[in-house]
């Protein structure tokens, strides 16, 4: 197991001079092994979680099933590439199951993401039909829980 | 009212903890840093926490029996059996306790009276003491030293054993140094101990954080267990602290004795931490691993950080504190302490809060994240440059 890119994982913004301490590394290896993976793929990009509902921006996010007629030799990866290059679809699955692909997107509006849906997803060549969920409320993304901040529970039980 | 002609002498005399006088100072000090906490940072895992709410929702709210639940005490047996290789018999030779705390006070209350010599090794932790004299025991204080790693050594060991001693504290891994005993240098004590009628309390409460080596309990060495009391809980290994629950193990001679102080005074540990713990005992070892990764890797990155700041500092190689060097400023450790509070806005705990022989040393704990550490080595680097000048 790589512990480098699990560290990473739960938290990019740990320099190469603290991994190197806690992986009893050398700086400059750390440098270079994470230039390898930024190089190669293995890291895709650095994030922010951001919990929008604590600021006054206006949004929605929905999640939409999408079912697909797999296209011959290039099965669905075809459909994917244009539904992922939509700038508003945030992240893409291939699916088990119910239905084929799964597609997050956020928007400023509910009727901006149902117009979305019907105006570029539904009308695809391939799509057989799209049901689409919206979210409500986001308790956990990416290990991390929307609750509160950055808070030592330790000093809150004395 | 008089208290002076009220309260007991032997009270009153005892000095409140020196750990305490600290969290005291930090109270509504928004602007500190703190690395005092003496306590794991993660919650209690979630399975564990689950089956404590659902023992509550199914109406398990009574008293269990004064040793705990049979069903506990059999995990018990089952994880030092497991982990230690350490075989306590469930029915007769556990007791489930309040924390380890109150297991080392039952052991000491069991056996001491009062002129009864007790041997305790410092730095350490803060109960030893106290409790002994409350039984109106003689403390005899082993100081170890950094050159040493902070072990006990069977000379000094032999040095303090008189005809009146009567039990050995052994508290490895240890805070506040973070020295442990390996086998080999507890066999030198073994050897000491083996003629004799001294009994070893063994305060085990951090076996399971240890670096680099596996814990090893003197009371799987040949002959010892006889005279072993073996203290451990939920509290380190498990982040439990505030589920107050930990064990001892001894042979039946003495907890059946050990017993009846519990009965007396406590009754049971609560039952809803008791459910909780079979769990953990049951299915929280990768919990353990998972915390003890997460402890390494701060641990790591502390020491390296502190000796880069000149502030030298031994490996330690369990629990989860540092005990750096801070004798270079010409102030005490307590001095140091209170003006890196003042001034660099860091709370640490100075070492003489755990024996005469930390002074010199301060207590640096390493359960919180490496963001928080690292924002506190930055102050910390700031306010000794500030003295060197």
């Amino acid at each position: 197991m790589n512990e480098l890119l699990k560290l990473l994982e739960k938290d990019s913004r740990l320099t190469p001079e603290m991994l190197a301490a806690m992986l009893s590394k050398e700086v400059g290896d750390i440098k270079k092994e994470i230039e390898k993976y930024e190089k190669d793929g293995t890291i895709v990009g650095y994030n922010t979680l951001i919990d929008w509902d604590k600021t006054d921006r206006e949004y929605v996010t929905a999640l939409i099933e999408l079912k697909i007629t797999p296209q011959r030799d290039i099965g669905f990866d075809r459909v994917a590439e244009r539904i992922y290059n939509y700038p508003e679809v945030q992240s893409l699955y291939l699916m088990s199951g119910g239905f084929d692909l799964c597609v997050l997107i956020e928007g400023k509006t509910l009727k901006e993401v149902a117009l979305f849906v019907a105006e570029k997803l539904a009308p695809m060549d391939s799509v057989v039909s799209t049901a689409t969920h919206f979210v409500l409320r986001k308790y956990k993304d990416k290990g991390l829980i929307y609750k509160r901040g950055d808070v030592d529970l330790r000093g809150e039980c004395l | 009212m008089d208290y002076g002609k009220l309260l007991s002498e032997v009270v009153t005399e005892i000095k409140p903890s020196g750990i305490r006088k600290f969290f005291d100072l930090l109270n509504g000090r928004d602007d500190v840093i703190s690395l005092t906490v003496g306590q794991p940072d993660f919650p209690t895992p979630w399975h564990v926490r689950e089956t404590g709410i659902i023992s509550l929702e199914k109406g398990y709210t009574y008293y269990t029996s004064n040793a705990g639940t049979l069903a506990l005490r059999n995990e018990i047996s089952e994880y030092l059996s497991r982990r230690f290789g350490l075989h306590y018999k469930p029915e007769t030779e556990v007791i489930v306790t309040v924390g380890g705390s109150e297991a080392i006070d039952l052991a000491i209350r069991a056996l001491v009276t009062p002129g009864d010599e007790v041997i305790i090794p410092q730095p350490s932790f803060v109960c030893y003491e106290p409790i002994t004299r409350l039984c109106g025991g003689v403390p005899v204080i082993i100081e170890t030293k950094a050159e040493d790693n902070f072990k006990l050594t069977a000379k000094d060991l032999k040095a303090k054993i008189s005809d009146k001693t009567k039990l050995l504290v052994l508290p490895f891994p240890n805070n506040p140094t973070g020295a442990v005993m390996d086998k080999n240098e507890l066999e030198k004590i073994a050897d000491v101990l083996k003629d004799t009628n001294i009994a070893v309390l063994s305060d085990e409460i951090y076996s399971e954080l240890t670096y680099g080596s596996k814990h090893v309990s003197i009371a799987t060495l040949p002959d010892m267990k006889e005279r072993c009391i073996v203290v451990n809980g939920f509290s380190k290994a498990y982040s439990m602290t505030g589920w107050r629950l930990g064990f001892v193990c001894a042979p039946a001679e003495i907890t059946k004795q050990m017993l009846k102080i519990h009965q007396f005074a406590i009754m049971c540990a609560p039952v809803t931490s008791q459910f909780a713990a079979v769990e953990a005992l049951k299915n929280g070892d990768s919990d353990i691993e998972m915390m003890k990764a997460e402890y390494d890797r701060r641990r790591k990155f502390i020491v390296e950080e502190l000796n880069r700041i000149g502030l030298p500092c031994f490996e330690p190689k369990g629990a989860f504190y540092v005990f750096p060097d801070v004798s270079g400023f010409g102030m005490t450790s307590d001095e140091f302490c209170e003006k890196l509070l003042d001034e660099g806005k860091v709370a640490i705990v100075p070492g003489s809060a755990f024996g005469e022989c930390g002074e010199g040393f301060a207590r640096i704990s390493y359960a919180y994240s490496v963001k928080h550490i690292a924002a506190a080595v930055e102050r910390i680097e700031a306010f000794v440059a500030g003295l060197r000048k």
